[in-house]
Order: C-alpha cells, then sequence, then structure tokens
C-alpha cells in the first residue's frame, strides 16, 4: 500500500504532467498535420487579424449577444474557467511543491481567499450539474458523460479543500486529491476537455470566415 | 395573430411525422425501400471519413452540450423552446447518432434525418454566432444532407429542381429558346419607357454581365424589366448571356449534390470568361449569391470567386450613391428591411442595404433583431424548394418571424432574396399580416427618375 501511495504521490505526478502536455501537443501537431492532407483550404480563409478579432470579441464578457442572452450561466461559466487556472495555480501549498522540485516561485493566493476560490469553483460545478438537470434544452443535451466530467473536476477541488482543512483522514485525503488531479489531466487529453484546445481554432476559423469572407460580425 | 398550439410530445411528433411523411414525399419512401442496411453503413462512413477532415472531428469533439445555440434557431424559437429543435439537438439526433453506430442506423431514423437536416434546419448559420466555438452546424447538416444525397432520400420537389440543373443548367427547366424569348419579350414591353431600350445579349467586352435565377424567367419576368430600365437609365455597358450558364441559382448546393452544384458555378463562371466581362451583377437572390460567392468558386477550387461578384444591393447603392439613378420622389409608405442571411451574414451587405433604403424611402423602420442578427425567412437554404407538402409546418416553424415581423407596424416589408420573398409571403398570408412585400428594385423602379444618365450632369 505504502509503495502504492509513493508512486501516486511521485512518479505518477510526473507521469500525468506528460500525458496532459504531451497529449495536447500531438493533439495539436496531429490537427495540424491532418488539416494540411485533407483540408489545406482552412489556411487559404484563416487571417491572424479576424481570428484574433473573433477571439478578443469573444474575450470580452457579455459582448457576444448569446452570452448576454444567458447572463447567469455566462457570468458562471466565464468566472470558473478563470478559478479553474488560477486556483491551483496560485495556491501557496502547490507553489511549495514546485519550488522545491524545479526551484522557481511566483507571488501565492492568500490562502484564505483560496479556500473561498475553491468554494466558488465548487459551487460553479454543481450549478453546471443542477443546470443539466433544470434547463430543458440542455437536459435533452445531457448524457452520463457529462456528468462524469463534471465530477471529473468537482474531486480535486472537493478533496483539495477537505485536505487543506484536515478535518478528517488527512493523510488518505491527500492521496485522493493527488490521485483525482492527476486523473484530470490525464483525461484531457482523451475527452472533450481537449477544447482547451481545440475551442480556440475553431473559434479562430469561424472568426476568419464570418471577417475575412463574410464581412461580418460573429458575436 | 393566429397562434397554433405546437407543443407536441416526443411520441405524438414521430407519428405524426411517419403519417405526413407516407402521405406527401414518395422520393424519401421508395428511397428508403431500395436501401440495404449494407449500403446506409457504407455510405454514411464514407462520407463522415472521407469527405470530412479535422474540422469536423474537432465540431464534433469540442461541443460541450452547453445549450447556447439554442436562441439562435428560428424553429427553437418558433416551437415554444422545444429542445427537439435546438441546433445541437438536430446533430446530437443526425451525426453523434451515426458516429456512436457508426453507420449502422435504420431506416427510420434515416427518414427523420431527412427532415431534421432538409426541413427543420435553414442553414442560415446564425447558431454559429451563438456557439462560444464557432461551432458550424449548417456544415454539418449539409453533410446530413450529402448523405440522404448519396442515399437518394433527398426529398422530391427539391430533387426536381437538381435534376432540371443537371439537365438544363438551369433551375426551372426553362428551354433555350424560351430564355431568349423572355429576354427579348421584356426588352419589347420596357421599349414602351425607353424607345431604345435594349437587353444586350453576349456582348462582348461588356462591363457588366447581369444573371438572374430562373424563376425569374419562369414567372417573374417583370423583374427583369425592371433591371433592364435601371441598367438603361444608368448607362450601363451590360449584356445578358443567351446561353446556359445564366442562371446562378444552385439548389444542388442544398441537396449535397456538389458535383452538379460544381458544375453550375464552373458553367457560370466559364459563359462570364467568354464574354470577358469586367464584373458579374445579379439580382435580388440570397442562396444564388451564396453559390457563386462562396460555395461554387470553392468546389472549383477558386478561394475567392474569379470574378468580383456583386449582389443587386451592393449594386443599387452604387447606382444611387454615384448618382446614376436618381430618386423622383421618394416611397411614401412605413416601410421594414428583412436582411437575408446570405447577403448579411454571409457578405455584410446590411449596413449598404439600409443606406438604400433611406435613399429611396421617406419612413423606414428597422426590425429587431436585425443585420446579422435577422431572424431566418424560414424558407431559405432549400427548405422552401422542399415544396407545398411541408408548406404548413414551414408556417409552424417560424412563428417568430410573423411576430418580428407584425412588431414592426410596417406596411410594406422589403425582402431583397427570392427565397425569404417567397417564405415571407407565404408567413405574411398564413398570420394575416396586413403587409405587402416587396423587392428593393420593386421600390427603385417604382421612384426612380425615368431618364438618361449623362455623365457629368
Amino acid at each position: 500500500m505504502n509503495s502504492f501511495i509513493a508512486f501516486i504521490m511521485g512518479p505518477m505526478v510526473w507521469i500525468s504532467a506528460i500525458i496532459f502536455v504531451g497529449g495536447l501537443l500531438f493533439k495539436g501537431i496531429s490537427i495540424i498535420q491532418s488539416v494540411r492532407q485533407k483540408e489545406p483550404y482552412i489556411f487559404s480563409y484563416m487571417t491572424v487579424k479576424h481570428s484574433l478579432r473573433s477571439m478578443g470579441a469573444w474575450l470580452v464578457p457579455f459582448f457576444p449577444k448569446s452570452t448576454r442572452l444567458r447572463p447567469v450561466y455566462y457570468a458562471i461559466s466565464y468566472l470558473f474557467h478563470i478559478l479553474l487556472f488560477v486556483v491551483p495555480l496560485f495556491l501557496a501549498s502547490h507553489i511549495v511543491l514546485i519550488n522545491e522540485a524545479f526551484q522557481v516561485s511566483w507571488p501565492a493566493l492568500n490562502d484564505g481567499l483560496a479556500d473561498w476560490l475553491t468554494l466558488l469553483v465548487i459551487a460553479a460545478l454543481i450549478f453546471f450539474a443542477v443546470r443539466r438537470q433544470m434547463v430543458p434544452e440542455i437536459t435533452y443535451l445531457t448524457s452520463a458523460i457529462d456528468y462524469l466530467l463534471i465530477l471529473l473536476v468537482l474531486l480535486p477541488f472537493v478533496t483539495g479543500f477537505l485536505a487543506y482543512h484536515q478535518w478528517f483522514a488527512y493523510r488518505w485525503m491527500v492521496v485522493a486529491h493527488v490521485l483525482s488531479g492527476e486523473l484530470m489531466l490525464i483525461i484531457i487529453p482523451f475527452s472533450r476537455f481537449s477544447h482547451m484546445l481545440t475551442a480556440p481554432l475553431t473559434r479562430a476559423y469561424m472568426g476568419s470566415e464570418f471577417g475575412n469572407v463574410r464581412h461580418a460580425r460573429d458575436w | 395573430m393566429q397562434t397554433q398550439d405546437n407543443t407536441m410530445t416526443e411520441q405524438s411528433r414521430e407519428t405524426n411525422d411517419m403519417k405526413s411523411e407516407k402521405a406527401t414525399d414518395p422520393a424519401i419512401e421508395s428511397g428508403l425501400k431500395r436501401l440495404t442496411p449494407e449500403r446506409i453503413q457504407k455510405t454514411i462512413n464514407q462520407v463522415l471519413e472521407k469527405e470530412t477532415g479535422p474540422r469536423f472531428k474537432a465540431y464534433v469533439e469540442t461541443c460541450m452540450r452547453c445549450g447556447m445555440c439554442a436562441d439562435a434557431c428560428s424553429f427553437f424559437l418558433s416551437n415554444d423552446r422545444d429542445p427537439y429543435f435546438m441546433p445541437a439537438a438536430k446533430v446530437k439526433n443526425t451525426i453523434w447518432e451515426m458516429l456512436a453506430k457508426k453507420g449502422n442506423v435504420s431506416k427510420d431514423f434515416l427518414r427523420q434525418a431527412v427532415r431534421i437536416s432538409h426541413l427543420e434546419c435553414n442553414v442560415c448559420k446564425r447558431c454559429a454566432m451563438y456557439c462560444p466555438f464557432g461551432i458550424d452546424i449548417a456544415y454539418m447538416m449539409l453533410l446530413v444532407r450529402r448523405i440522404c444525397h448519396k442515399l437518394e432520400i433527398t426529398p422530391q420537389y427539391i430533387q426536381d429542381t437538381v435534376n432540371s440543373h443537371s439537365v438544363t443548367l438551369n433551375q426551372m427547366w426553362v428551354k433555350d429558346d424560351e430564355w431568349i424569348d423572355t429576354l427579348q419579350w421584356q426588352e419589347e414591353d420596357a421599349r414602351d419607357e425607353f424607345e431604345n431600350l435594349e437587353i444586350p445579349l453576349d456582348k462582348v467586352g461588356a462591363d457588366i454581365m447581369y444573371s438572374v435565377i430562373a424563376p425569374e424567367p419562369k414567372f417573374q419576368a417583370g423583374l427583369i424589366y425592371q433591371a433592364a430600365t435601371m441598367m438603361h437609365a444608368a448607362g450601363i455597358d451590360w449584356t445578358m448571356p443567351s446561353t446556359p450558364g445564366w442562371d446562378n441559382s444552385n439548389m444542388a448546393m442544398y441537396t449535397g449534390d456538389n458535383e452538379i452544384s460544381g458544375r453550375i458555378a464552373r458553367a457560370f463562371f466559364e459563359t462570364a470568361a467568354k464574354l470577358r466581362v469586367k464584373r458579374i451583377v445579379m439580382g435580388e437572390c440570397g442562396h444564388a449569391f451564396r453559390s457563386v460567392y462562396d460555395i461554387g468558386n470553392r468546389w472549383n477550387s477558386w478561394v475567392m470567386p474569379p470574378f468580383e461578384v456583386v449582389h443587386a444591393l451592393a449594386f443599387y447603392h452604387e447606382l444611387l450613391t454615384e448618382g446614376r439613378i436618381t430618386i423622383k420622389e421618394k416611397y411614401k409608405k412605413k416601410v421594414t428591411l428583412h436582411d437575408p442571411c446570405n447577403v448579411s451574414r454571409g457578405r455584410g451587405l446590411h449596413d449598404k442595404a439600409r443606406q438604400v433604403v433611406n435613399m429611396v424611402c421617406e419612413d423606414f423602420v428597422d426590425m429587431v433583431p436585425n443585420r446579422e442578427h435577422n431572424y431566418c425567412c424560414g424558407a431559405g437554404g432549400g427548405v422552401i424548394n422542399c415544396g407545398p407538402p411541408y408548406k404548413n409546418e414551414r408556417m409552424v416553424n417560424n412563428r417568430n418571424k410573423a411576430e418580428q415581423l407584425a412588431a414592426t407596424g410596417a406596411e410594406v416589408l422589403i425582402a431583397p432574396c427570392h427565397n425569404c420573398h417567397s417564405g415571407l409571403e407565404d408567413i405574411i398570408h398564413h398570420y394575416d399580416l396586413k403587409m405587402e412585400i416587396k423587392f428593393l428594385g420593386d421600390l427603385i423602379y417604382e421612384t426612380m427618375e425615368k431618364k438618361i444618365y449623362t455623365p457629368g450632369k
């Protein structure tokens, strides 16, 4: 058992990080290669200017029309995506670990604030799950995998929160936290989580079609 | 305004569809009879694997089922927000299922897929503007139509227009001599107004080739008359081709018959090349513009069209701002303007259109939403071309357009696109809106000075 825990807390962290980065990298490269082979026309229409125009428009909160039609969902979703990166990357205890490994560090969030932000992330994820139940058009699209994806993100945040407070079974909670974090990283390149890579690409292409060919707005 | 209760349960909808399908579309039913499970699977996998690429893959893998596309769709909004009609649901009920079952789908599934892709989506791309990721659902619906085409289960009426394209290179079985005859007839009539008016046929080296869609010579010849009057009054060096290639419409583009679609566009551009014209100007049609500005050129390996293609809206704008046509007295009635998807969302001509309307009309009121965000006419994307059997459901599926039109309080609706025009005319009658419907050219013709432009005056 101890050797299993040692593996989870040690080499597995590296393995999952490599799968996450390598998987996304591989996916990105294979997309570009595949575009070259099968759909080279995509490069004929893509322009940096219109790609950035479209991405920029969609990064400004409530600028696109559809985001104004679903303001609550959009606001929560927007905040969630920021916190999803900010909380783990600027958490003091994570920075300490990275400092031990690489001798680099950066300013950390105040622990109390990070604690609240973690609760916000958890609340947002619960909101997403409830929304899947409550809004008919979302329910219609939802399958079990959508809840599974929510669960996969929820786990590291919940276990991290519990581990920080050391309310019970601290040792096991840390193991569960690390394990679920690793699981999430590993799943990203192989699931719809990979929209972190593909969404900017589809956005850029549609933005280019609208800006470059259609001379119209796409927001 | 009439409203119809169309909240149906999943089951009653299905049974309804089956009934109406069997009663109304022999092409789909007889096509389905001919299919074997092997052919279905082979065809679906061929299209989804060989005719798509990373773009399709990214669309399928990127959708997070957030539902933001729902608010974009006229079908969804007109059917009391029935989730079945939201854009992503159309993908779920066609593409996702085909992928999950690796093409091994039933005939009932295909019957529903024809319906979803051909009758419940106008491929207007409004949803692409509502998706945070810019996923192009219209593209995927056209892929489903492509599959239906290859399985030979395309709805009968629209298939007939494609057959006509294939044989005559025009959409309406217009014969070569009828075409020339119609042009000469309009030329003769228009000489009542301008003594020396000509519709110059095959004039090599003219500045402009004017092109129309086949329904114009078939039953709206007056539009050619009006265009000729404007060209003559504006002193334009123009011509019309006497040979096949004059029709810029393209229904094959909407049935997924890409090979014929490509042939049509190629013949069109070759006709212009043969006449060595500088530009192509076309009448008030949206899908035809899409064909020659966006789709047909790509199939024939031109990134952009080989000729400058000028839609009527942009051309009117040019004539009026250059003073080639002057307005005698502005149109008095209160007008509103419908932005067709293919020239607004497809080419950004909405602002020019508004400038023209304001130059021609005294009292213009915008509809809400407008420009790129305008609601679809419900007829475009080949939906109206699926014919009379589906008219009633088209009226139900476009209730939100009727509400949008009624809210303007306008007396006259300007619809600068043939498909929109026909669809909105049906809407106006069905919902008993007290509105006249006109092309922008109708109003310009009505209000313009009937004198010949001389430069410098």
